[in-house]
């Protein structure tokens, strides 16, 4: 875990401490994609969220906000201190991803299945202007039983859009238990490389496999490219990691403690 | 058929969730013909036990509500009465075409619990809280579009509907609402409710506006106001009846309702007293998008309390 990912991880548990419930599960599961792509790979400007020449990123797992706006708060797009209004009434900081109200969201969701398209949109936009930004994408695996993901995959595959990369976190979970048990995608990398994708599966918790892969997709020309993130939901907090319980968590006293004991490793960590 | 009306509503433990859990069971174990089916959201709605219970009865979709309609056509063409239950934007917006063409066009059955009305969304927010559910069930045609008034209510309904063709679009909070009926009551689709008479105007809501009617009617009182209150959970087919005879016997109609003033309640009321000589005064979401907070908070901000109620009353008598 790198200085960047364990911040992130604190910032999140913090603000949904704080909250007293969220999506835990599917916030950590994503901390280490996010941790590459903003340190390391997008093009942004902190200071200017708006800014054309940016690459974006469409958060499709909506509800795993907390993990984004710890990310954004850290590369400086707003203060650390706004993390703490998470889902208060009136917040610039809903539970789900908002672009009107959190500066550095670049698309709204909330609704499983809109955001890979939304995604697809932006990168055929840039295709059209003939730009070089890159546009990201994160969905979840329980995210895939929505046939609108397949109609997304298609368009991209047929319209070449190489400058999009779609991260599936592969976390085996979803609301309601184990995506084997709910919907069995069978083998999601092989499925999403017979569309046409260039695909990888990778350990998702491993920075330097995630940039080698977003490094090897930014480079394949002609396709769009799948990076299957094989992860653990609520990764960083071992009492709930691959807990069927730890998609939305309204906190007891007891996970409180446990809560607690984790940020004050992180914080150790961080010394 | 017979309602029993409390004198006064009592604060309720019920969770309306519990009831769907409880009764689906119950009507599951008569009733093999029935399928219950899911969209991921079972936690949410409390079905386990009912999967548990009835796995041959009960399918967890996954994550697909548009399938999920189509899926629960095909299970009426076989003589199946699917219920499907999602959070109501995911079962009316998410799957609308499905449920209009698959299910209402092709004269199949499907009773749809649409689960956290309005601003009961709370902190799920914008993209989870429903102003329009009600509005786009309505546009399907004959279908039948029902909000809940208490579990009491809840219960009889879908017991009722269970055995009943078509479409019905069944609205309903999760969490435990103020009970306004005894036990025993059974209720009348297309019958609206006087809950309270009252002879200077009428408050007809649904859903947890009735309880801020019932404050209402009690803060008018004391400025000398006597306000009917009218429980309309039939929104489709309205009560045309009840409404005109109420237009008829006090001077203002407001309506109360936790959705969009366009397309639900107030809509449905406006467009059943368009020949009549009466002025309607509507209370609800104006022509707005949600967002996250408490609901408290939340009906305090989208004008849903007692005193907009109030307000309506007075500024238009
Ligand atoms: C269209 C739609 N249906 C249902 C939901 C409710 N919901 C929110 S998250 C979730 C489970 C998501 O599972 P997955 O995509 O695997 O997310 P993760 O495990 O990464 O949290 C569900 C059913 C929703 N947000 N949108
Ligand atoms: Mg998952």
């Amino acid at each position: 875990m790198s200085t960047f990912s364990n911040e992130i991880r604190l910032e999140t548990l913090k603000m949904l401490k704080t909250r007293g419930f969220g999506h835990l599960g599917g916030s950590m599961s994503i901390v280490d994609t996010l941790a590459v792509l903003y340190r390391d790979i997008m093009k942004i400007d902190p200071s200017n969220p708006s800014w054309s020449e940016r690459d974006y990123l469409v958060l499709s797992k909506g509800h795993a906000g907390p993990a984004l706006y710890a990310t954004l708060a850290l590369k400086g797009y707003f203060d650390l201190s706004l993390l703490q209004t998470l889902n208060n009434n009136g917040t610039s900081l809903p539970s789900h991803c908002d672009r009107l109200l959190t500066p550095g969201i670049d698309m709204t969701t909330g609704s499983l299945g809109q955001g890979i398209s939304s995604a697809v949109g932006i990168a055929k936009a840039l295709k059209i202007e003939n730009k070089p930004n890159r546009v990201f994408t994160i969905i979840g695996d329980g995210e895939l039983d929505e046939g609108q993901c397949y109609e997304a995959l298609m368009f991209s595959y047929h319209h070449k859009l190489d400058n999009l990369i779609v991260f599936v976190d592969e976390n085996k979970l979803q609301l309601d238990g184990y995506t084997v048990d709910i919907l069995d995608q069978k083998n999601i990398t092989e499925k999403i490389a017979s569309f046409g994708f260039h695909t990888v599966k990778v350990d998702g918790h491993n920075e330097e496999k995630i940039k080698e892969a977003i490094i090897n997709a930014m480079n394949t020309k002609h396709v769009p490219s799948c990076i299957v993130l094989d992860t653990v939901k609520a990764k960083g907090v071992k009492a709930f990691e691959g807990d069927i319980g730890n998609h939305h968590i309204r906190f007891s006293k007891q996970q409180e403690i446990i809560i607690d004991e984790v940020i004050k490793q992180l914080e150790e960590a961080l010394k | 058929m017979s309602v029993h009306i409390l004198d006064t509503a009592i604060q309720s433990s019920q969770e309306l969730r519990s009831t769907y859990a409880e009764t689906l069971g119950e009507l599951i174990a008569e009733n093999k013909k029935i399928v219950a089916l899911e969209a991921d959201l079972m936690g949410a709605i409390k079905t386990k036990s009912v999967q548990d219970a009835y796995p041959n009865n009960f399918v967890n979709c996954g994550i697909m509500e548009a399938n999920m309609v189509g899926v629960a056509s095909g299970l009426s063409v076989r003589g199946f009465t699917p219920f499907m239950h999602t959070f109501g934007p995911f079962a009316t917006r998410r799957c609308f075409d499905q449920l209009f063409l698959s299910i209402g066009y092709s004269k199949l059955t499907l009773k749809v619990i649409g689960s956290d009305a309005g601003v009961s969304a709370a902190h799920n927010g914008g993209t989870h809280m429903p102003f329009e559910d009600l509005g786009l069930a309505r546009l399907i045609p004959n279908s039948t579009v029902l909000e809940m008034s208490d579990h009491i209510m809840f219960k009889d309904i879908l017991k009722q509907v269970s055995s009943l063709p078509g479409l019905h679009y069944i609205r309903m909070v999760r969490k435990a609402m103020d009970q306004l009926y005894r036990e025993d009551s059974t209720f009348e689709i297309g019958k609206g409710i006087v809950l309270r008479d009252g002879s200077d105007c009428t408050i007809i809501a649904t859903g947890i506006m009735l309880i801020e009617a019932i404050k209402a009617r009690e803060l008018l009182a004391s400025e000398g106001i006597s306000a009917a209150v009218i429980d309309m959970f039939t929104i489709k087919p309205i009560d045309q009846k009840l409404l005109i005879e109420y237009a008829k016997k006090t001077k203002l109609l407001v309506t109360a309702e936790n959705h969009n003033i366009i397309g639900g309640l107030g809509s449905s009321v406006l467009e059943a007293l368009a020949l009549e000589q009466v002025r309607v005064a509507r209370v609800g979401v104006l022509d707005r998008f949600g967002q996250v907070g408490t609901q408290d908070f939340l009906q305090e901000e989208y004008n849903l309390t007692a005193l907009d109620i109030v307000k309506a009353v007075k500024e238009n008598l």
